[in-house]
């Protein structure tokens, strides 16, 4: 057992955090809304090797572990990062674990900066598909359909919708017709490249909102120790300190378990899928409890926009809802404990 | 990073399990229940022959050495099993701290003896009026030439009516501050003026009130310094911070498993299939799971030698109360069934779910309240200012 990152992913770790430091800044954070892109922060994260560290040496990535994304993943998440990395990163993963020409070109071209690529949690509905992430900025937008797995070019008839966690969201017409005709990725292996994506952006959230809720205990510790009422620092409340600790607590077990699930994508592949929905479904409460504790803890000034815990509080909402709710991904982990729901 | 506990540590939790194969069975675990004692004559004779009474001390000291890793993997097993442990873990908790600070003659006169699984060692810490605040302890320990004598009450000393001895936290000076007047005793149980009382708890455990009036105890069975119990008592009490209660949802969650596989709807449909007994299952199984890594990460912190200054008690504050959390849960998705009693020939699974929920009460009281546990992460963790 050994609870300790690397030296090598240490170097990771501070680079990426040097960045995040330097160009994902709370003024940063606020001046990329509402849209939630920040362009020089992304430039910046491609430049450093966010998307070719995501992909094997065999399409001309670094071959990163799933651990390594999931370590800088906790930086973003700390640092609210206004940039479409996960989706990026997972989808250049499931291209390179997709066969065929059209997937490699895309891919290529992804890693060349010439297009972005994201993914649609969701299945298209009536109306189309909704709330694509990152779909306001990307350029291609990969979908299951069953089986099958195709590529829809985004182009203007997209809507941008504002969202309560300033994400860069897209809501997409398609019509039978445009699926249709769309470019065809996989054919039959559709739904297991699309579970094994699924489970690497559980991972990569997981890690994020993980990082996120230490940084908003953080803040509300801080703020605790510091802020007087009735002649002491409110941090010396029990009612106060009490609710901090538990935060901190279950923020401490998010991260270990979102590191765990992270690891078992090479080390353990046959606990792969439970851990990363039991990843998520644990860190998006965590993050959902510490930001709303840690919020609370400033009374009034928490409730308002000039005090950075409200960007937290926000992004831990938007950032897991748009995958699925803890109580879905609960329901995932049984799914992957005992098969799926109907099936014995 | 690895999250393995490590190739030694399987091979020990294997010998565990070969062991508790032979020597554990559901009768014996409905002994414990229905007798409340947590301690069985042949079992612990069974733990000796194997050397397995103090396996992390040292081979030269009667140990196997094991590191915490493999600690880990032993006390997963016994835990789950249910083993009778209770009063083996007392015995060595107090003899770990006479091994650290105890004279010669204590450890020659203790140490084999409670590696031989010969004497029941039980501890005398709490009191009607100093639980949580232990050092509030008021039983006096008075000097009369090279004894001492005591007289007081102590609350919850279980296993005291099969003890040799207490381990008796008592007040030897009331002009210090509370932390620095009190002293360690161990004192022979079988003598004049000690009187047990039997105390039946929730869980199905026997404890005690013990009360000693003029109770006499040699000045050689004090345990460290006069008015330098509280050094001790930390000794003692930084086992019980390592604690957690995976395991035990462990035990919850395979015993509900087997109740959803076995049990179907008026449909016949397993309620397995149900979704909010799924959604039930999978939050169990995400508890257990960080109950472990927080537990783990102790016994990580305790092999690598690094400080555990909030790790330990984030450790027993999550798992006991995750256990009554999804304790509660679990009672409820089972549903009327799991009202049926523990050992009771009609209840599901043997009735676990339903000594769970019974179980885990205890668990956020006992060795340090989850408010005392708050306190500790608040203030050593987070860096907070005491509370007044």
């Amino acid at each position: 057992m050994d609870l300790r990152p690397s030296d090598e992913q240490l170097q990771l770790i501070d680079a990426f955090g040097a960045l995040y430091a330097k160009e994902s800044t709370a003024e940063r954070v606020r001046e990329a809304e509402p849209l939630g892109f920040d362009p020089r922060l992304w430039s910046q994260l491609v430049e450093l090797g966010a998307l070719a560290m995501a992909v094997d040496e065999a399409h001309g990535g670094w071959g990163a572990t799933l651990l390594d994304l999931e370590l800088v993943a906790e930086e973003h998440g700390r640092a609210l990062g206004p940039a479409p990395l996960f989706e990026a990163q997972v989808a250049c993963r499931l291209l390179a674990r997709t066969d065929g020409a059209a997937a490699a070109d895309l891919l290529a071209a992804a890693l060349a900066g010439a297009r972005l690529p994201t993914v649609s949690p969701r299945a298209p509905a009536s109306g189309g598909l909704a709330l694509v992430p990152a779909g306001a900025v990307a350029t291609d937008v990969i979908v299951r359909l069953d089986d099958r797995l195709i590529v829809l070019p985004l182009g203007d008839d997209r809507t941008v919708p504002e969202n309560v966690g300033s994400q860069p969201l897209a809501d997409v017409p398609v019509d039978p017709a445009r699926l249709a005709g769309a470019t065809v990725l996989a054919e039959r292996s559709g739904a297991e490249l699309f579970d094994r994506a699924l489970d690497d952006w559980l991972v990569l959230t997981a890690g994020a909102l993980a990082g996120m809720a230490e940084r908003a205990v953080r803040i509300g510790v801080d703020y605790a120790a510091e802020r007087e009422a009735f002649d002491q620092k409110i941090g010396a409340f029990q009612a106060v300190g009490h609710r901090l600790a538990d935060v901190a607590t279950a923020s401490a077990g998010a991260t270990l378990l979102a590191r765990e699930a992270a690891w078992a994508d090479d080390e353990e592949p046959g606990r792969r899928a439970e851990l990363a929905a039991m990843a998520f479904s644990f860190a998006a409460e965590a993050a959902r409890d510490a930001t709303a504790v840690a919020l609370h803890v400033h009374g009034g000034y928490g409730f308002m926009l000039e005090y950075d815990i409200q960007l937290y509080y926000r992004r831990a909402r938007g950032w897991t809802n748009v995958l699925m709710s803890p109580s879905a991904a609960a329901r995932r982990v049984a799914d992957r404990r005992y098969g799926p729901e109907g099936a014995s | 990073m690895d999250f393995r506990l490590g190739e030694s540590s399987e091979a020990r939790r294997a010998e565990v399990r070969e062991f508790l194969d032979a020597h554990m069975s559901l009768a014996l675990e409905e002994q414990v229940y229905r007798t409340g004692v947590s301690h069985d004559g042949d079992f612990t004779r069974a733990l000796v022959e194997q050397g397995w009474m103090a396996p992390s001390w040292p081979v030269e000291f009667g140990g196997q050495g094991l590191d915490p890793e493999e600690m880990v993997a032993v006390g997963e097993e016994l835990r789950l099993a249910d083993a009778p442990m209770y009063g083996i873990g007392t015995t060595m908790m107090v003899a770990t701290v006479i091994r650290a600070v105890g004279t010669d003659e204590q450890k020659a006169e203790i140490i084999p003896k409670a590696l031989a699984g010969e004497i029941v060692i039980v501890l005398g810490f709490s009191e009607p009026e100093a639980g949580s605040d232990v050092a509030a302890a008021t039983t006096r320990a008075v000097p009369d030439g090279d004894e001492w004598v005591i007289n007081g009450q102590k609350m919850f000393t279980t296993n005291a009516q099969i003890g040799d001895y207490v381990f008796l936290l008592a007040r030897t000076n009331t002009e210090v501050a509370k932390h620095k007047g009190l002293t360690m005793f161990l004192v022979p149980l079988h003598q004049p003026g000690v009187e047990i009382q039997a105390v039946f708890t929730l869980s199905g455990e026997r404890t005690n009130i013990v009360y000693y009036n003029d109770v006499r105890v040699a000045d050689a069975w004090r345990i460290g310094d006069v008015d330098g119990g509280w050094h001790a008592m930390t000794v003692a009490l930084t086992n019980e911070h390592a604690a957690g209660f995976a395991a035990a949802i462990d035990r919850l969650l395979r015993a509900a498993e087997t109740w959803a596989r076995t049990t179907t709807d008026d449909d016949g449909v397993p309620r397995l299939q149900d979704g909010t007994v799924r959604e039930a299952l999978g939050r169990t199984a995400i508890d257990l799971e960080v109950s472990r890594l927080l537990q783990r990460r102790v016994a990580w912190m305790a092999a690598t030698d690094q400080a555990i200054v909030a790790e330990g008690p984030m450790s027993k504050l999550f798992s006991s109360e995750a256990l009554s959390t999804r304790a509660q849960d679990m009672a409820e998705v089972v549903g009327p069934d799991a009202l049926r009693s523990y050992f009771d020939p009609t209840a599901p699974a043997h009735g676990v779910v339903e000594h769970m929920l019974r179980f885990s009460l205890g668990t956020t009281i006992y060795a340090g309240t989850s408010e005392i546990h708050r306190n500790m992460i608040a203030q050593r963790g987070l860096g907070l200012p005491r509370n007044r």
